[in-house]
């Protein structure tokens, strides 16, 4: 456990919650970034542009933040391919199942729905295989 | 005012993220990792994230309206169904092999690499393929009666 980092995950994740308190009080909206993004592909008219000021903003703050304090750690140790094909099944599968970490993981779970709870012990579980059966079967 | 409301949700999203480090796959992977050196900071993320989001609906349950909006827009269904159970499952798969899910892809778009682009380019596909697979597969008349016709 030497890369915990509970103090700045706690201040973030409080953000994050913060985030989706003013998204529904402000705008009655569920801060889910799959629904937000996939929904912009049959949004009309003045359904679009809080999602793309809501986007705008998400991919604004980290670059503020490296100018202010510095860039943050992106280390990605995929290949090309399998961020494909990683990518490809995020898209899919969060359309199809109605929502990611943020939609189900954070304000489903909030929300105390079922399918959220559902949701997002399936994909931590799904997830968990995925990366037993890279680094402790295939790569081990 | 509701275009600013969304702003600011978003920039407050996207420095929780870079915060909390979930920007960085490499971290996201160590959560998901529970028999390498597990690093269990997503799971203190959603531990902070969730009482405070659940806060912020408590207060939305008080109110008529929102603020800045005619109506709140709470998700349609309630019933767990195979539909979520498949996209859940697929969603993972995917996340654990890239690192990546949706939030942490796009917030790290601007200064994450090429390897970024590749993952966002591959994930607007797969959105794109949901829709196409949807709209001439999933809803299809005779599939959706083969379904409901099933023993």
């Amino acid at each position: 456990m030497e890369n915990f980092t509970p103090w700045s995950s706690l201040a973030g994740g409080a953000l994050i919650g913060l985030a989706a308190a003013v998204l529904w009080v402000g705008n009655g909206r569920i801060a889910g970034i799959s629904g937000i993004l996939g929904g912009l592909a049959n949004a009309r008219g003045n359904d679009s542009g809080w999602r793309v000021m809501f986007l705008a903003g998400l991919m604004a703050a980290p670059l503020l933040y490296a100018l202010a304090v510095g860039i943050p750690v992106v280390s990605i140790a995929a290949g090309p391919l399998v961020l494909v094909a990683g990518g490809l099944l995020v898209g899919f599968g969060t359309r199809l199942g109605g929502g990611c970490t943020s939609g189900h993981g954070v304000c489903g779970i909030a929300r105390l729905s079922r399918r959220s709870i559902t949701a997002t012990g399936l994909f931590i579980a799904a997830g968990a295989a995925t990366v037993f059966i890279a680094r402790h079967v295939v790569g081990g | 005012m509701s275009l600013l409301a969304a702003l600011l949700s978003g920039l407050l999203f996207g420095l929780g993220l870079t915060v909390s480090g979930m920007v960085n796959p490499a971290k996201v992977l160590g959560f998901l990792d529970f028999a390498g050196h597990w690093d269990p900071s997503l799971a203190l993320v959603m531990a902070a994230a969730i009482p405070v989001a659940a806060l912020g609906f408590a207060v939305g349950h008080r109110r008529q309206a929102p603020l800045c909006a005619p109506a709140f827009a709470p998700p349609a269904k309630s019933r767990v169904d195979g539909r979520l159970a498949a996209g859940a499952v697929l969603f993972g798969i995917g996340w654990g092999l890239a690192g990546f899910c949706p939030g942490p892809a796009l917030a790290s778009l601007g200064f994450g690499g090429w390897r970024v682009v590749v993952f966002v380019a591959a994930m607007l596909a797969g959105m794109a393929a949901f829709r196409f697979v949807d709209r001439f597969v999933l809803t299809r008349p005779e599939i959706a009666s083969a379904a409901t016709q099933r023993p």
